[in-house]
């Protein structure tokens, strides 16, 4: 080597300086982008809980106003607007105040026309949403008016004017034709309006006035029907309406229910008549909760129960309880949430408690007035409450609660659905209407993710695990230079292309040639064996030519004629022992239902997906069992087969095992295959022939329409989190199992 | 001496050749389902036979059918007889073959696909004047031409219509290629630089800059431009009229006559009166055209340009993103990070970020990328386009990032393989020749590492260029009005919406109101994107193996 020039190097510290001022550059540098991507991993974990986090939440309100409200022993009624800035009071002298929430000031007055001579005696609002109420007269007339808040942007600030509207005209509408008393009033309006009156005796009158058909848009009148009957409840309670304005139920105070269908005026009937309190238990109050469906029954023992008509075995419809809630206090009055099946209770000691019924809990209890509360009303939005207690004292809270419906319960455990005939595990997230039960119940989807898995692992397992034998242990190394990429390209291939081939290709051609199947699956083994018997007793200086370990090469004709017979005959079978169609006679003998995508057609378009992921582990962790091992167990006269169970499987079973949990976790999350495979309905079936919804599916077809920060966005965020955390749970105990099985043959 | 079948089973060697038929089972299902593809997707090209044939209908009259087979099956008397078919005629047989016939004519039968029984057949012809016509819209037509109009006035009738038909298309596809450059580029830009003023306006405004002069200005500019759309306009109605001008008469299966203009034909042929170098040139020009036209009825038919350039647009920039922090992560883990049980915490961590479900990388995508950073960016340095959101919306960058989080751990998994390959002696021979750890790291370790970077890189394109679910959620659409590489300012549009080789398939596969005419597209489709992912990993596995042998030689 030539010298150096001996100045070059240390030319100048400046130089040098440099070149560590690179290095230490360099090595900041490098740290922080190292640090800051395994902290963007994190970040994904962090993400998700951040997200999901507010369904645990628990609720909570607080007290934002208290002042007192003049002449409150008349009022009958509160409400309030969209925002809760406005809240709205009624009372028996007709007059509509509109006051301020925050700070009691009045804001405008409206008297409504009362008719000469008569007081307001009864009082009903029709849908919390429609704005709709209406006046009972002592003279058997009712005055039906709407509460309506017009909302205007001058300069950009939203102004809120609380006006009053009268559908049905400014005159009282006559329900009872004689005059008599509407004491207690029910009052439903879509495009007709029913009004129901009770007069203290037990005569009830029903009257329903529709739109005239009219040419004219505007111009349309009414057409008025009118009916009444008698009822043998003495003293009642409530008197409701649903929103379809078929049914009609009568609450006594002694806990006597009454319902009566008045879907044609006609033929009004009493449909049932049942007690739902225990006996000698007063009725507190009744409402409907969102949706008019379900009735909730407050008792005077502190008690709220839920009922709703569910189809017994002859398919009549009775009234059924679902569920009860507690309280603390006696009840004085209830209150139903607008568009959730939520519900407020205030108590006879100033307490309000918030109540979920899907989740059937009580989510939240507090005392916000020390005495008696007598109304009680909750905003459009839930977040505020008014509340009116026995020594006129209006309280103003605001209400934290965005996601009432989610409990442990509710997303994993059996739920009574309204409509349903009994508890069961739904999951159907959205529907057309408002007045929906949401319905997220978690626990289908992870059955469908699990009977995917499971399906697919039955597939893949014995093929992936024989295989990864074979080929470690068997096989000519220069096949096994060949098959070990080609695996490998079996790994890399898309997901969606497996898809589509399940769906437009194997699931039609499985339906068609069914019987073929199972032909192949009992046809395979043994033309295999046959094959193999055959070749042991071929002229040996034949079957030397090949060498030992190319066995899976021959096999490749053996297995294709086999899989070519079984569908060739697959027609045959299936008029001979199905009948000639075998998914008919699935459905008709056997009353197994047959779905075209089901979890058949999956389980080998999954199998297939992760038969890779297995076989490349398990081939690596029997292929690097160390050789004296083997040679040992050779040398002791064990055939190759004996020391493959008995070394070399033994010591490379954790290897395997790992590579099975691997399968599992990547089956777990994938979501192409079942989303195209399957026909994506929530079932819970274990059936082969029906198809399934997985949690990775459900978020592939839900997210997008999902509203950001929605219960429905979060709860798709944990089912998220859900298939995350499983999958790293495996994935990280199969790799802890592998890294010990590593040093375990680095010892060896 | 031989054993006999008792002996030769206890000996284990039929559970050995079982293992074996494990083994040629995966390789029939690999081999199988790529040949599957293959076959179908490149077939469907191919000009096939055009056949006119005489069809016993069900209820005994007989029908003249004219059209291609797209498919054939057998299935049991039993289950037509459940499908409600009358069944007699066949006698006593288990199953018949059925074919599935493409008829085309939408427009004049309603249907273009019908299943038929191949023993009702009672003759069938391949006579070489049948002509098929690819259309714009209603897809194909098949039947005898009869006639060639010029703005009404008769120039040819039958053979000779034929003859004249050839030019007049090619001078049709002239005047379309013009029209779509006008309507596309010219007309677009204008749209786009009037968006632009638009917004200007609207920025101005927020900012309170909204002075008279400034407000006449951009007016100034939008008279200019709408003054260029207007002639643009008139010009593109005038290209309009031209190519309205030829137009032929066709002769359908059921006789009627059908008027088809020029402008909606895209090709025409004759299959039957082809021979093997017509067919061939036609099976180019038809696979040419399917990579690089426009997809039209709802992706049914066409070609699948855009979702070929997106892909490709969104696997190259989710390259440069995953490149460097994957390799510089990798170098730190390998290189800097003390060698402890947190180290073999993250290792193991990251390594197992790769079994990940794709689809949970999606949610976090679009509830981290779209929603919260997108939303941010948008009150930022978008406010002028709000409420309509500009990056808070599934889009190309957030989808290139998503994919980029989700192939990381391949490219740190694989370059940290390469760095632990490289032996230790060299580094030390590097350091105790008085480099620096920066310098040894720079000038000996990464480029040893670097094949080992472009296989995890070459794999991370492979896993991304497959990916879909992930994709769903965070930006890929069915159809993209425009690709997010264009002439307009400034040229690559991040926050577009793009199209995707994956997607299409799910999209064509199984959204499509018609899958009897997408399912040979969708083959195609399939075939170009195992092709690319294959290729890819092919690639990476031969350099990785290269490499093995490199430091094999190394180390000894």
């Amino acid at each position: 080597m030539s010298e150096a020039p001996p100045s070059s190097p240390y030319k100048s510290s400046v130089h040098l300086r440099l070149r560590l001022f690179k290095d230490r550059i360099t090595r900041w540098l490098v740290g922080a982008g190292g640090v800051s991507v395994i902290v963007a991993i994190l970040l994904i974990f962090i993400y998700l809980l951040y997200i999901v986090m507010p369904l645990a939440e628990s609720p909570g309100m607080q007290r934002e106003a208290a002042y007192h409200l003049p002449s409150a022993e008349q009022a009958v009624y509160l409400s309030m607007e969209e925002q809760a800035e406005i809240g709205t009071v009624i009372d028996r002298q007709g007059r509509v105040r509109f006051m301020s929430t925050v700070d009691g000031r009045e804001i405008s007055q409206v008297q409504l026309p009362v008719p000469e001579g008569a007081e307001v005696v009864g009082f009903s609002a029709a849908r919390p949403n429609s704005g709709i109420v209406a006046l009972g007269f002592s003279n058997g007339q009712a005055l039906v008016i709407k509460l309506y808040y017009r909302a205007s942007y001058p300069d950009d600030k939203r102004v809120i004017t609380p006006e009053v509207q009268y559908p049905l005209g400014e005159q009282p509408v006559v329900v009872n034709a004689e005059g008599a008393s509407l004491d207690r009033l029910a009052i439903q309006e879509d495009e007709s309006f029913t009004i129901v009156g009770w007069t203290r005796g037990g005569l009830l009158s029903v009257m329903r006035a529709s739109p005239e058909e009219s040419l004219m848009e505007d111009e349309g009148g009414w057409t008025f029907e009118r009916t009444q009957g008698y009822s043998d409840l003495g003293d009642i309670v409530s008197l409701l309406v649903d929103p379809s304005q078929r049914n009609m139920y009568l609450l006594g105070r002694d806990g006597t229910l009454a319902w009566f269908d008045i879907s044609d005026l006609e033929q009004t009937h009493l449909r049932q008549q049942l007690a739902v309190t225990s006996k000698d238990t007063e009725v507190r109050d009744a409402r409907f909760l969102a949706g008019g469906n379900s009735i909730l029954v407050a008792s005077a023992n502190g008690e709220i129960s839920q009922w709703f008509q569910v189809r017994d075995e002859q398919g009549v419809s009775r009234l059924r309880k679902i569920r009860r809630f507690s309280n603390d206090a006696d009840i004085s009055v209830l209150t139903p949430e607008y568009a959730r099946k939520g519900f407020l209770a205030g108590g006879s000691d100033g307490g309000v408690a918030i109540y979920h019924a899907t989740a059937g809990k009580r989510l939240l209890r507090e005392r916000v007035t020390d005495a008696p509360l007598r109304l009680l009303a909750v905003s459009p939005r839930a977040d505020a409450l008014w509340a009116l207690d026995e020594q006129g004292q209006l309280q103003f809270w605001r209400i934290h609660n965005p996601h009432p419906e989610v409990s442990w319960s509710s997303l994993w455990g059996k739920v009574w659905y309204e409509g349903y005939d009994e508890p069961a595990y739904i999951w159907q997230s959205s529907a057309a209407n408002n007045d929906f039960e949401p319905k997220f119940s978690l626990t289908p989807l992870a059955f469908g993710t699990l009977k995917a898995a499971f399906y697919a692992m039955l597939f893949a397992i014995p093929l992936s695990i024989l295989g990864a034998i074979f080929t470690a242990y068997f096989m000519a190394p220069r096949m096994r230079q060949l098959v070990k990429p080609t695996i490998e390209i079996m790994e890399a291939l898309p997901t969606v292309i497996l898809g589509f081939l399940a769906g437009l290709w194997l699931a039609p051609l499985l339906e068609s040639h069914l019987p073929g199947l199972f032909a192949m699956l009992m046809l395979m083994p043994l033309l295999v064996v046959l094959a193999a018997w055959v070749w042991h007793l071929l002229p040996r200086h034949f079957t030397r030519r090949i060498p030992a370990g190319w066995e899976a090469a021959l096999l490749v004709p053996v297995l294709l004629g086999a899989g070519y017979l079984s569908l060739a005959v697959s027609p045959l079978l299936e008029q001979w022992f199905f009948g000639g169609d075998m998914p008919g006679w699935l459905q008709h003998e056997m009353g197994i239902g047959f779905d075209q995508r089901n979890s058949l057609v999956v389980g080998m378009a999954m199998g297939f997906a992760v038969i890779p992921t297995i076989f490349s582990i398990a081939e690596d962790a029997i292929f690097s069992v160390p050789r004296h091992l083997t040679s040992g167990s050779l040398a002791l006269g064990a055939t190759s087969w004996q020391t493959l169970v008995r070394v070399v499987l033994l010591t490379a079973s954790p290897g395997i095992f790992s590579g099975i949990m691997m399968g599992v976790g990547r089956a777990v999350g994938e979501t192409m295959i079942v989303l195209m495979a399957t026909g994506n309905t929530p079932v819970m079936d274990m059936s082969i022939f029906q198809g399934m919804r997985t949690l990775s599916a459900n978020i592939a077809v839900e997210m997008p329409e999902s509203e950001v920060a929605s219960t429905h966005y979060r709860v798709l965020f944990l089912a998220a989190l859900v298939l995350f955390l499983f999958t790293f749970l495996f994935n990280t105990g199969a790799e802890l199992i592998r890294q010990r099985l590593r040093n375990k043959y680095s010892s060896l | 001496m031989r054993e006999d079948f008792g002996g030769w089973v206890k000996s284990g060697k039929p559970w050995i050749w079982l293992n074996a038929a494990a083994v040629s089972a995966s390789l029939i299902m690999v081999v199988g389902l790529l040949g599957l593809i293959a076959v179908n997707g490149l077939g469907h090209f191919w000009p096939s036979a055009l056949w006119d044939m005489q069809y016993r209908m069900p209820d005994g009259k007989v029908q003249r059918l004219i059209g291609e087979i797209a498919d054939r099956e057998r299935t049991t008397l039993e289950r037509l007889r459940e499908a409600g078919m009358s069944v007699k005629a066949y006698g006593d047989v288990v199953d018949i073959e059925r074919l599935l016939l493409k008829t085309g004519n939408r427009d004049v039968s309603g249907l273009d696909f019908r299943w038929i029984n191949a023993p009702d057949i009672l003759s069938r012809d391949t006579p070489g004047n049948l002509v098929a016509l690819e259309r714009t819209e209603w897809g194909n037509f098949y039947g005898f031409i009869r006639d060639i109009r010029e703005g009404g006035e008769l120039i040819a009738e039958d053979e000779a219509a034929w003859h004249e038909l050839k030019p007049r298309l090619e001078r049709v596809q002239e005047i379309r290629k013009r029209i779509r450059t006008l309507e596309r580029d010219e007309i677009g830009a204008i749209n786009y630089r009037l968006e632009q003023l638009r917004l200007d306006r609207r920025r101005l405004e927020l900012d309170g800059e909204d002075t008279p002069e400034a407000l006449a200005a951009i007016e100034r500019k939008r008279k200019e431009l709408e003054a260029a759309f207007t002639a643009l306009q008139k010009n593109l109605e005038a290209r309009y009229r031209e190519i309205r001008r030829d137009a032929i008469t066709m002769e359908a299966m059921g006789g009627e006559r059908v008027s088809i203009p020029l402008a909606n034909i895209v090709r025409a042929w004759r299959p039957n009166a082809m021979g093997l170098f017509d067919k061939t040139g036609f099976y180019l020009a038809k696979l040419w055209g399917f990579v690089s036209e426009d997809p039209r009825e709802a992706n049914t038919e066409g070609g699948i340009f855009p979702a070929i350039f997106g892909t490709v647009m969104m696997v190259l920039l989710m390259s440069l993103l995953v490149t460097p922090f994957g390799v510089v992560a990798a170098v730190y883990l390998r290189e800097y990070a003390t060698q402890g049980p947190l180290t073999r915490l993250i290792r193991i961590a990251v390594n197992n970020l790769a079994g990940v479900p794709s689809i949970v990388y999606g949610v976090f995508g679009l509830g981290f990328f779209v929603y919260f950073l997108g939303g941010n960016i948008d009150q930022l340095f978008f406010p002028e386009a709000l409420p309509a959101p500009t990056f808070g919306t599934p889009g190309l960058m957030w989808a290139s990032l998503t994919l980029a989080l989700l192939t990381v751990p391949v490219v740190i998994v694989a370059t940290e393989e390469g760095l632990s390959r490289i032996p230790r002696s060299i580094r030390e021979g590097s350091l105790a020749l008085g480099a620096t750890k920066a310098e040894t790291l720079w000038r000996t370790v990464l480029p040893m590492a670097s094949p080992a970077m472009m296989t995890g890189v070459i794999l991370a394109v492979a896993r991304a260029a497959g990916e879909v679910a992930p994709l769903m959620l965070v930006g890929v659409v069915k159809l993209a009005p425009a690709l997010p590489l264009d002439g307009n300012a400034p040229f690559i549009h991040l926050d577009r919406k793009f199209m995707h080789l994956g997607f299409h398939i799910y999209d064509v596969g199984f959204q499509s109101p018609n899958v009897e005419a997408a399912r040979p597209l969708v083959y195609a489709t399939a075939l170009l994107l195992v092709l690319v992912i294959v290729a890819l990993n092919l690639t990476a596995i031969s350099i990785r193996n290269r490499l093995r042998e490199r430091y094999r030689t190394l180390d000894h």
